[in-house]
């Protein structure tokens, strides 16, 4: 046995016993353990095998910056890799197992590695998988990333849930400790709205594991006062289990609360975890400061961990690390762990001091070596003892855990992360935060105040400035009298000299002394590089307790000062952060919401397939009977529309509906074509360009009023065109007199399309819409039987006598299916997009298929559209350059394969027959390619050059990517009824 | 990038209801103007380092237009004023 629990003493309810497994092992501990101190109290030191050398580690810390005791939480789905040991939660029925070991962690092949670490330097990756370069991708990597290891996640989606949350407070105080208690008391008191985050699932920081009495009593009862009062305060919000991880602009904080973590119960209520976006006006950050680890031979043993963790462990969950424990220290540390230690009955092996005369006295009994150090350590899996050099005598020390202070490190990492850059302290021998304005201050520990009086004294003061910036009085705050405190100062040693093994520097990456000296002597000594080349300050724990060390390493080896060398950039997250979290609420359909048109249960009704158009989804087609391709039910719904008729769901199409007297003024500045003429009760075709004179976008401009018109968008475009119109109206010609909206959800709208549109329409509306009173582009709100009122457009995109008829949508599908049983009997069927397409393309209709950005009005072969006599209209200008009207653009041609059962698709090229395929010899391109029944070929619009002059010539439709070459006569791009007799029918 | 903007009309609000267009500066030219003018306003942008006047649009609010004078180094928002009342008659 080493470890223990303690027979009495810490913060841990004895009486409330908690079962919990580590690798399919049994054991039990207490309500307020971690699932570190658990282990330790049921002894089990050896909880993780390192990164690269597969060595065996133990618990080092007892804190977030733990680089060892990673441990899968979890099982099945639930499974949490990566977890710290050191911040888990114990629960009843937590189930956790070792990582990064097989087959077992006692036994493990993988610790082969350490037997050729002198093959595996630093740079090792760099210099050995160099050669052959297509190895990588395919041999090296793969086998790299499965021997590095470390946890694994379960790749099955994840069964709980997770949400975001804003926050809005006068101060944020991050971390709950003295400094932190303090000042978001005097906050508190003087009716600032507190938030106070801490990554502990108990509040009150080292207070929870301090010995020093306040007021004469235990720390933890003093922090308890404080906790009630704030507790009680209205304006006060304790968040607990909460780390705060980013700092952002406007003062933004990231925060990770982990609501459901510490049960085996989840409740499917609550989310797991919950994502903080804290808007603060001012916030202090009272992190506290970490113990720095000490770079001696063998320090990675199972058994070897911090000072102050020893005595945190000791004091707070009442378990003793070892039976005899070696403390080495730089500073004063050492002896208030040997002091706390020896309060509660461990034994100390000695206490080794590598100051030669430091004034601090060892507890009485203690052996203590004055201008020693450990060297080297013993033991397999376990600590046995160490090798202390005491002035060139080396005497082998009996122990079972080793205690070490390297001296302190302000937590400074969340004001690092904007940019500033942390700075020097030689008095301190530390890095301290940059000053960063008012938003952002430190206090206390983490402001390089160690004692516990100062960091009372320094979270108060801070805050009282806060509270007065403002413009409040500050209350007032009685600091508690402190106990006798040790001197906090130490003697920087960034490593130990005449190492007699592996003195690791970054535990988790195993990263040694060695490294860090191969790094230099190859030209990687700067901190970025170093930290690229030996990995140190990598991986999950980003360096938080080897980084420091490795910076002093280096400026002794480059021989300048730590501030010269400077840190790595500090970058969110602080802690890792989960994806789940991350991604809140938008998972599954609330991540790409549905958009279904009012007409989507009368198309799902007659049989329609659905395809997804951005978060629309469209009927595509309607299959009937014995059909079993796609293309058997669009050539039949395309043959019916030209015979008979058919309905289509065109509800997706953007609506908006234009007002004010300025109207048409807007619009014809809007389109290229003239508007202002347009007569009430009219509907017209309309291009929008962009300023460099290329199509926008396509749609018709419908009259209903002097003052009032209803314009339509591409179905893709419609929230593009109507911020384009909110700029125009507000930036462009704000003098203008004209409001507008998006009514695209309120309409639903159909399109009835055939020679037999207007007798089935007809059957269900009240007024006359015969030629004569309702001829082609009439457009006006009309009465359907049963005094629904509607709005009718006889416009036609399939080339037939046709209308689009809208009506509010909620009575889109009793209209459809009203007109569907109308048609019955004229053979009209349901069409989907995929017809629609054909039928257009059949008429030489463009879509965005053609208008792709590169498209003038002229290569669409819509030139006589443009308003040359209007003043002004958006893309006009630019129209008239050069290269806009060259001879030899692309334009806007059909093609005819030669051959019926030849293929053309969208995306080939054209080329002159005979030419080489290349850029040089490239005629243009096809945008849009479908079978025609009603031509019984294969047909295309295609862009080429010059092409309203190559009517007739033959051409090569090369199609690269699925290797198909097709002959192809160029064409008119209106196949059929090119005189629009069936339009004006 | 700025977390929250200031919109006149709203208030408060975090930057993912706003969308960006870029530069407010370039004035939309007459449209008798020069070919440099138009090539100017249309095609040219400078990609400054430091204050920048941008268009911004409330797209998840009022869908007012904005110009948001910001640091685009150090990411300090100046001023938000509607568009509109920027424009100068």
């Amino acid at each position: 046995m080493t470890a223990y629990r303690l027979p009495a003493g810490g913060l841990i309810d004895r009486s409330h016993t908690l079962a919990f497994s580590f690798d399919g092992k049994s054991l039990s501990g207490h309500a307020g353990d971690t699932l570190a101190s658990a282990l330790l109290a049921n002894d089990r030191l050896l909880v993780g095998r390192s990164f690269k050398y597969h060595r065996p580690r133990g618990i080092v810390t007892a804190g977030p910056s733990e680089p060892n005791a990673l441990v899968t939480v979890g099982s099945g789905v639930r499974r949490d890799p990566n977890t710290k040991a050191t911040v888990a939660e114990l629960y009843d029925g937590l189930v956790a197992t070792s990582q990064n070991r097989w087959p077992s962690l006692a036994f493990d092949i993988g610790a082969v590695n350490g037997l050729m670490a002198r093959f595996l330097s630093a740079g090792f990756y760099y210099k050995t998988f160099m050669w052959p370069a297509a190895f990588w991708e395919k041999v090296y990597e793969p086998l790299i990333r499965r021997a590095a290891g470390l946890g694994r996640t379960d790749l099955s989606p994840d069964p709980d849930s997770y949400e975001k949350s804003w926050a809005h407070c006068d101060l944020l105080v991050v971390g709950s400790g003295p400094a932190g208690l303090a000042a978001a008391l005097v906050a508190a008191r003087s009716g600032l709205r507190v938030i106070l985050a801490e990554q502990d699932f108990a509040l009150g920081g080292t207070l929870l594991s301090e010995t020093t009495r306040l007021d004469g009593e235990a720390p933890y009862i003093f922090a308890r006062r404080v906790l009630d009062e704030l507790q009680n305060s209205p304006n006060v919000t304790l968040l607990p289990r909460t780390t705060v991880f980013g700092w952002y602009d406007d003062n933004v904080f990231g925060a990770l609360e982990r609501v459901q973590k510490h049960g085996a119960a989840v409740d499917a209520v609550k989310p797991v975890e919950r994502l903080w976006r804290i808007v603060a006006k001012h916030a202090i950050l009272a992190s506290g400061a970490e113990e720095r680890p000490l770079v001696f031979g063998g320090n990675d043993r199972p058994g070897v961990m911090t000072a102050s963790a020893a005595a945190t462990y000791a004091n707070r969950f009442g378990v003793a690390a070892g039976k005899a424990v070696a403390i080495f220290t730089n500073g004063a540390s050492g002896y208030r762990t040997a002091r706390d230690l020896a309060a509660q009955g461990i034994g100390i092996a000695a206490l080794i001091d590598s100051r030669p005369d430091a004034a601090e006295a060892a507890p009485a009994g203690v052996r203590l070596i004055r201008g020693g150090s450990i060297i080297d350590t013993r033991g397999g899996a376990g600590l046995r003892g160490i090798v202390a050099d005491r002035g060139g005598f080396e005497d082998l020390i009996a122990c079972d855990a080793v205690a070490m202070s390297g001296g302190w490190s302000p937590v400074i990492h969340l004001a690092c992360q904007r940019g500033g850059r942390p700075v020097w302290s030689d008095a301190l021998q530390a890095f301290l935060a940059p000053d960063v304005g008012a938003g952002l201050v430190p206090a206390g520990a983490a402001a390089g105040q160690y004692r516990l009086s100062a960091c009372f004294e320094d979270g108060a003061r801070k805050a009282a400035d806060i509270v007065e910036a403002l413009g409040r009085q500050a209350a007032g705050f009685q600091a508690p009298v402190v106990g006798e405190e040790p001197d906090p100062s130490f003697t920087a040693l960034w490593h130990v000299p005449g190492a007699k093994s592996k003195a690791f520097v970054d535990f988790q990456n195993d990263v040694h002394l060695g490294d860090l000296g191969l790094a230099v002597r190859e030209g990687f000594g700067h901190v970025e590089h170093a930290k690229r080349y030996t990995t140190g300050g990598m991986a999950t724990d980003q360096g938080k307790l080897g980084n420091i060390n490795a910076i002093g390493i280096l400026a002794a080896m480059r021989g300048v000062s730590p501030a010269e060398v400077g840190t790595t950039t500090f970058r969110p997250f602080y802690t890792p952060v989960s994806f789940g979290a991350l991604a809140g609420t938008s998972v599954g359909g609330h991540a790409m919401p549905v958009r279904r048109s009012p007409l989507h249960g009368w198309a799902a009704r007659n049989g329609a397939t659905f395809i997804e158009a951005g978060l629309w989804y469209r009927s595509s087609w309607f299959a009937k009977g014995e059909e079993k391709t796609w293309r058997e039910s669009v050539d039949r719904e395309v043959r019916s529309v030209r015979e008979n008729a058919g309905l289509c769901d065109v509800s997706t199409l953007g609506k908006i509906e234009v007002f004010g007297p300025d109207a048409a003024e807007f619009l014809n500045r809007l389109y290229c074509n003239p508007l202002l003429k347009l007569p009430v009760g009219k509907a017209r075709y309309g291009l929008m360009l962009r300023e460099d004179g290329m199509v926008f976008d396509d749609g018709t401009v419908s009259r209903l009023g002097e003052a009032h018109f209803l314009i339509t968008t591409t179905t893709a475009m419609a929230g593009g065109v109507l911020s384009h119109m909110e700029f125009a109206a507000q930036v462009l010609w704000p003098q203008l007199r004209v409001r507008f909206l998006s009514v695209s959800d309120q309409w639903a709208q159909m399109s009835i399309a055939g020679p037999k549109a207007r007798v089935i329409l007809q059957s269900i509306v009240e007024d006359d819409i015969s030629h004569a009173a309702f001829p082609f582009l009439a457009a006006r709100e009309v009465r359907l039987k049963g005094n629904l009122k509607g709005r009718l457009f006889r416009i036609s995109f399939s080339g037939e006598l046709a209308y689009e008829l809208a009506v509010p949508a909620g009575y889109g599908e009793a209209v459809a299916d009203a007109l569907m049983r109308a048609g019955l009997p004229h053979g009209m069927c349901a069409y989907g997009v995929e017809a629609l397409n054909v039928l257009r393309i059949e008429k030489g209709h463009v879509t965005h298929a053609e208008l792709d950005g590169r498209v003038t009005p002229d290569d669409a072969g819509l030139g006589h559209m443009m308003g040359t006599g209007k003043a002004d209209f958006i893309g006009k200008r630019l129209s008239n350059r050069f290269g806009l009207t060259a001879a030899d653009r692309a334009q806007l041609v059909g093609l005819k394969a030669l051959e019926a059962d030849q293929e053309m698709r969208a995306g080939a090229h054209l080329l002159k027959d005979g030419a080489k395929p290349s850029t040089i010899n490239d005629q243009g391109w096809v945008s849009s390619a479908c079978f025609s029944p009603t031509l019984r070929m294969p047909i295309a619009l295609a862009f080429l050059k010059s092409g309203r002059e190559r009517y007739g010539e033959k051409i090569v439709v090369w199609d690269r990517l699925r290797g198909v070459e097709t002959m192809a006569e160029v064409c008119h791009p209106v196949f059929v009824d090119p005189d629009n007799s069936k339009l004006t029918a | 990038m700025a977390s929250l903007i200031s919109c006149p009309h709203c208030g408060t609000r975090p930057k993912e209801e706003f969308a960006i267009r870029g530069d407010a500066t370039p004035l939309r030219p007459s449209s008798m103007a020069s070919d440099e003018a138009w090539h100017d306003y249309v095609h040219l942008r400078t990609n400054p380092r430091g204050r920048v006047r941008e268009h911004w649009q409330h797209v998840a609010g009022c869908r007012r237009w904005l110009v948001v004078e910001r640091d685009n180094l150090s990411h300090a928002v100046f001023s938000v004023t509607d568009a509109a009342t920027e424009v100068d008659r």
